[in-house]
Order: structure tokens, then sequence, then C-alpha cells
């Protein structure tokens, strides 16, 4: 009786175990900083460097982090989500402009449309370590106090914008004191 | 035959040589530290830290932009004498300990730090019974169908 149980039981938990295992997408890393108080920073704005933007700039509303770059395919492709997002006006959006040229990201976002409140330029990347960034694009959804709500890592569509990550920037704004 | 040999001794002479020369090969371009023992801290630090985007190399293995921007993070945190847990604990704050090759042990990696353990001893059992049966089939006869007759009882 063993003889035959014991293989079998051994094969479904495998089963079990890839079935498991191979849905898991290894890119998405879960962030450590979900329900924590946001990394503060202060950088220069984009448009004009001898203002900054930063964690205080964003406090105060829900507010969406969205991390980007002119050399990132994936930030190119998510970039009419974006609009679409800033068009509907319910959450702004900041931008991190990570590593990048500001002249090229200027450019792409007179030429593409700026769905962004205000962009902040991280020249040498040190801001984005901070936030545990390690691929573009990444976005981050804030609550009024500065806590870390969401992350979502790679581009974003209508679909995960409506389906996970609008409510629970709604949520965050019923609960605001 | 000979032939073979001596592409044997060949190639094997070429991967010596291409793993003592390993310096030469290095990734990491930047300068070493003028203390040797922390160039050795630094050395250990990167080869255990992983490299995000490209997951299955630490950032000492590996040219990606985050890569060389967390050896330089690295670099500087040991140069304001900051000790080696301090170093892993700012990278698991940011990116969690899936940075770590060497993951604590926890509720979510026990089963991953128990399972050579696991294996070693469902393996033990299953030698141990074959053993068992084969020595009964080889010197008793009667014992071994004995074995057999409770087994299918089971």
């Amino acid at each position: 009786m063993w003889r035959y149980f014991l293989p079998i039981a051994f094969f479904v938990l495998l089963v079990g175990f890839f079935l498991r295992g191979l849905s898991l997408d290894p890119s998405e890393i879960p962030s450590p900083l979900l329900g924590k108080p946001a990394p503060a920073f202060a950088l220069p704005s984009l448009d004009d460097p001898a203002k900054t933007v930063g964690t205080d700039t964003m406090k105060g509303e829900v507010a969406l982090l969205n991390v980007w770059g002119t050399w990132c395919a994936g930030c190119r492709q998510e970039h009419d989500t974006l609009m679409a997002i800033a068009a509907a006006g319910e959450v702004p959006i900041y931008g991190l402009n990570w590593k990048d040229d500001p002249d090229a990201a200027r450019q792409m976002l007179r030429q593409m449309g700026n769905p962004y409140v205000a962009n902040g330029v991280d020249a040498d990347g040190r801001v984005a370590i901070d936030w545990g960034v390690y691929g573009a694009p990444e976005t981050f959804l804030l609550a009024a106090d500065g806590t870390v709500i969401y992350k979502h890592i790679g581009p974003l569509n209508l679909g995960i914008w409506q389906q996970d990550i609008l409510p629970l920037a709604l949520q965050a704004r019923e609960q605001q004191p | 035959m000979i032939r073979i040999l001596a592409a044997r001794i060949f190639a094997t002479i070429a991967i010596a040589g291409m793993l003592a020369s390993g310096a030469a090969f290095a990734i990491d371009s930047s300068e070493d530290f003028e203390d040797p023992r922390m160039q050795a801290r630094y050395e250990k630090l990167t080869a255990e830290l992983r490299c995000l985007v490209c997951q299955n190399q630490t950032i000492a293995d590996s040219n990606a932009g985050l890569a060389v921007d967390l050896r330089r993070e690295t670099r500087q945190m040991l140069l304001d004498g900051k000790t080696d847990d301090q170093i892993r604990t700012f990278m698991v704050e940011r990116y969690g300990n899936f940075v770590l090759y060497r993951p604590p042990v926890d509720s979510n990696t026990l089963l991953l730090w128990g399972a050579p353990a696991i294996l070693l001893l469902g393996g033990a059992i299953v030698a141990a019974v074959v053993i068992r049966r084969r020595a009964g089939m080889k010197f008793d006869d009667e014992e071994g169908d004995e074995l057999a007759h409770e087994e299918s009882n089971a």
C-alpha cells in the first residue's frame, strides 16, 4: 500500500510546489517599505533646478511617485497610462527622474506630454537606492502622511491602475484624517 | 587516445590559466582600498549582496547600473566606518532579505534552511529500509518473505 501511496504523494507535493513556484514572477520583489514612512528626500526640480521636489512636496494628499528615465523602454510604454491617470485628476503623479539626462527628460515630456505635477532629478541614483528601486519603471502609492501604501514594479496599464491601485488610493483618502 | 588526452590536458591548463588571471577580468574597475583588511571586507560584502536587476549575480559580478551604484554605496559606508552588519541592514531595509545571498533563518526561510537536513533524513530512512530488506533477502530467505508479507498487510 505504502509502496504506491508514497511516490504519488511525493509527486503531488512536487506538482504543488511547481504550480506555486512557476506562477510567481521572480523579477517582482516585494518592497520592505510597504506600510512604512517614505524615505525622505529633496531633489532639484526638473523644470526649475532652483526649486526642490521631495517628500515634503508630496505630503498632504494621496499621491503617486513614478520612477522613470528616458532610457527606459517600459517608461515610454506606460506613458499613455500616466497621461490618462493625470487627465482623470484623481491622484497627482510625481516623478523621480532616475539617472537620466535632464535635457532629454524635458524633451521627452514636451514631445509626449507631461503627466507629472513635478519631477525630482535623481542624477546619481542615491534617492532611488533609499527607495529600494532596482528597475524602472516603478510606481509607489503614498498616503497623505507619506506612508508607502503600494508599489507596482514594471509598466502600468489602465487595468492595473483601476483594479489594483485606484481602489487603494480612494480607500487611503477616505481614511485620511 | 593520446590526442584526446593531450586535448584534455590543454583544456585543463587553459581553464586554470583563466582562473589564475581572474583579476584581469574583474568587473569591478574601482580602485582598491589602501587598507587590505578593508578591501577584504569590501570584496566579501559585494560577493554576498544580490544584484536585483540581474538576480543570479552578486553586485561584485555585475556591471548593471544598479550593481555599480550599490558597490559605490558599500564602499562609501565602509569608508564612513560602518560595520558589515550595518551595511547588510542598510541593504535589507531597502531591498528586503532577497538582497542577501545568505538569508537569515526566519519563518519564511525555515524550509529553505531545513531542506538539506530533511532530505538527508529522508535519504537515510530509505537507505536503511533498502539495506535491511536486502540483508534479509540475502542471508535469510524466510525473514525476507516475512518482511514482504508484513508489507502487503500494511
